[in-house]
């Protein structure tokens, strides 16, 4: 065990100095043999060697950044689309077949259905929540305690927070003691406590509810910030004319921090796209409760793998994101105008 | 309307406003937030506080009862006859019901499971295997007879205790032990530690390029880097498997090694990184970067010894992005370390709990608490620097 934890650190000293030693070596060697110092060069041969170097080495500072992205990044998102075309070893090609198993499958349709629900649900709630403690923590004086403890969660895996939350919705007997606070809270109103991890629809919206809990954290350090930009003014403006403090929120909050909001939504919708450890630690989509990501990494490794499958999963995933990619990129551009 | 907004003006520049009778309001916000902060809250606290339950009294009453007494039907199988002494021509039998440090107490006891409230404690019950029994509230009991017991079989006792809340470390030294947890937790180190440092000086080179340095293309590689920001893992994970296992099985090695998730978690990791870096970079004033030029100095002494310094607090929100990340990661971790015993990180130990352990909410809760215990200590002790990681990477 010591040796491994030696092994890590080593590694990093060596991967840090391999960094530096690259980048202070291809600098040197860049100065050193397309320097233009040496005073008996004409000048117009320094421009030159100048204009060389000045176009050389921004690709020197970029080249092992770029290299690691294209191969983990780019190339894979190539390699997968060609993939979502071939069988399940990636040997023969098979047209369209991978996606039009996938539209006749029941569970990847019911993970469509799923995963629409949770994109309705999650990203909503989460901004939601988020929006509505940003605005009651700032103003009150222990705020910033509040909002440190509901943003917690951020800091917590998916995993530990299924393990948190299944605790909550444990189950014990129809008539022992509950353990679990959801079933015991139930009891106490007289309801009859259920495995509800396994009960359609109302699963789906348990795990939902674990994300939101994590999420909101989130969705409320960034609007929280984008409402202290919301000039002073503006508000005591609106209060001196008699607006009470839901028609400021809605009329004059909500309107300034929309592109906030915005951002929020979408980045969260990205997050609900992509997690599929909740479902895989609470389920495993059983119950009805699979949803792409889970699918595509079942697919992944069931009998030993099905790579064409998992492949236009992935595919299907990504092009859900698409639209929010454009739109990113799009909002980068613009802003790239205006620097 | 004029007017009135500059009264607002006055206000806000400092006189206070004037105070509302009863603000309701502020009542109600008081109520509203303490009600969500406990919302949120409790379910961890609940695990927190179970973690540390003695294992019995977890699987029977709930966490929130911790402080309180629980009550169990228990039975105790007396000692037999050979056990007993004589002291002045009486026989008796003598012990204690419960375990030294056991924390429970007799209620009422009786010598059938249907006659639980038979007896008080203090009282005397006549046995059948004759002679008289009595028994204290603290478990001791003394079974007297004027002959000698003859039974070879211990009759039974059967009694209501009481069990004092009892906090323990055990469910920690289980879990750690037997569970596993305390190797998945070097394996979590091993795997987080190169991966959050590494990217970060790839990331700073690229970023200080993409903000200082005018060359064509810029404009094309800053979109892709933002593109990349949002492209789900799961369109990597396949190719790169298989890129993986054709290493592993050219080069006649593993394909499942530390190396290579250290690899895999910085590429991952880059483009946020070269993001945040870059915005954070670009914001530092033009002014200090062209006098330094126009002193002759190059990009790469401009990078190291003024940049590099300068963006520190941006660097320390990505280091503390990718720590949580990867530590958080479940995905990549089972797919480019896979599930053996020996390299499981915590989360991927924690799911396998879950599977195989399921009802034993003692491994679960102290293992989960063990898994989350690192992020929390680093996000409350940092979150200074994740906040404003946080902003920057989103408000445009």
């Amino acid at each position: 065990m010591i040796e491994q934890i030696i092994n890590a650190l080593v590694t990093m000293a060596i991967g840090v100095l391999a960094a530096f030693v690259y980048f202070w070596g291809t600098n040197w060697l860049l100065d050193r043999f397309l320097g233009s110092d040496d005073p008996a060069l004409p000048a117009d041969q320094v421009t030159r060697l100048d204009r060389m170097r000045a176009r050389i080495r921004p690709w020197l500072f970029l080249a092992p950044a770029l290299l690691f992205m294209s191969v983990y990044l780019a190339y894979p998102v190539v390699a997968t689309l060609w993939l979502s075309f071939r069988d399940r070893t990636g040997a023969e090609f098979v047209g369209f077949s991978n996606y039009l198993w996938a539209f006749q499958d029941p569970s990847f349709l019911q993970s469509i259905g799923n995963n629409l629900l949770w994109l309705i649900i999650v990203p909503t709630t989460a901004t939601a929540f988020g929006l509505l403690v940003a605005v009651l923590a700032d103003r009150l004086w222990w705020g910033n305690i509040a909002k440190s403890l509901i943003f917690m969660p951020m800091a917590i895996s998916f995993v530990g927070a299924s393990v948190i939350w299944k605790f909550v919705y444990d189950f014990r007997g129809p008539d022992s003691p509950q353990i679990g606070v959801l079933n015991a809270i139930i009891q106490a109103f007289g309801g009859t406590p259920q495995a509800w991890i396994s009960v359609p629809f109302w699963n789906s919206i348990l795990l939902m509810v674990i994300l939101i809990w994590i999420q909101t954290g989130f969705a409320m350090v960034i609007l929280s910030a984008a409402l202290r930009g919301v000039p002073e003014e503006t508000l005591e403006a609106a209060r001196i004319d008699g607006a009470g403090g839901i028609r400021i929120f809605f009329d004059i909050m909500v309107p300034q921090i929309f592109p906030t909001i915005l951002v929020v939504w979408t980045t969260i919708t990205i997050t609900v796209l992509k997690v599929f450890d909740i479902i895989l630690a609470m389920t495993n989509g059983q119950w009805d409760t699979q949803v792409l990501a889970n699918l595509m990494f079942d697919w992944m490794f069931r009998g030993g793998g099905d790579n064409g499958r998992s492949s236009t999963i992935a595919i299907v995933i990504m092009l859900a994101v698409l639209p929010i990619m454009v739109w990113n990129i799009r909002n980068a551009n613009a802003e790239e105008v205006t620097r | 309307m004029v007017q009135k907004s500059v009264d607002a003006v006055a206000y806000s520049s400092g006189d206070t406003p004037p105070s509302r009778p009863v603000e309701w309001g502020r009542i109600a916000a008081h109520l509203g937030l303490a009600f969500l902060v406990i919302l949120w809250t409790f379910p961890t606290v609940g695990l927190l506080v179970s973690s540390l339950r003695d294992k019995d009294q977890l699987a029977v009453t709930g966490w929130w009862t911790a402080l309180m007494s629980s009550q169990r039907n228990e039975v105790a199988r007396l000692a037999k006859a050979d056990a007993q002494v004589e002291e002045n021509s009486v026989f008796h039998i003598r012990g204690n019901l419960f375990e030294p440090g056991s924390g429970r107490s007799v209620i009422s006891f009786g010598l059938r499971s249907t006659q639980l409230d038979a007896a008080r404690p203090g009282d005397t019950l006549s046995m059948r295997a004759g002679g008289m029994i009595t028994l204290e509230q603290d478990g001791s009991f003394d079974w007297v007879s004027p002959t000698p017991f003859t039974h070879t079989r211990g009759p039974r006792l059967f009694y209501v205790a009481a069990i004092s809340p009892q906090f323990t470390f055990d469910n920690y030294v289980e879990v750690i032990n037997a569970g596993g947890i305390g190797r998945s937790f070097v394996n979590s180190f091993t795997v987080t530690v190169p991966a959050t440092v590494i990217p970060i000086l790839i990331a700073a080179f690229a970023a200080y390029a993409l903000a200082w340095m005018s060359f064509p293309g810029r404009g094309w590689i800053v979109a892709v880097v933002v593109g990349m920001l949002v492209v789900p893992l799961q369109m990597s994970l396949i190719p790169l498997l298989r890129m993986y296992n054709g290493i592993a099985g050219w080069t006649g090695g593993e394909s499942k090694t530390y190396l290579g998730i250290w690899l895999a978690h910085t590429a991952f990791g880059l483009p946020l990184a070269i993001y945040l870096l870059r915005n954070y970079m670009a914001g530092l004033p033009r002014e200090i970067m062209e006098s330094a030029r126009i002193d002759g100095a190059s990009h790469f002494k401009i990078f190291t010894t003024m940049v590099l310094p300068l963006s520190f607090p941006a660097l320390a929100s990505f280091a503390i992005f990718q720590f949580l990340w990867v530590w958080n990661d479940l995905l990549v971790a089972t797919v480019f370390l896979g599930n053996s015993e020996k390299t499981l990180v915590l989360t991927g130990r924690l799911r396998e709990l879950l599977g195989s352990r399921g009802d034993n909410w003692e491994i679960l809760t102290s293992g989960a608490f063990i898994s989350i215990v690192v992020p929390l200590i680093v996000f409350f002790s940092l979150q200074r620097y994740f906040v404003r990681g946080l902003l920057a990477g989103s408000v445009k």
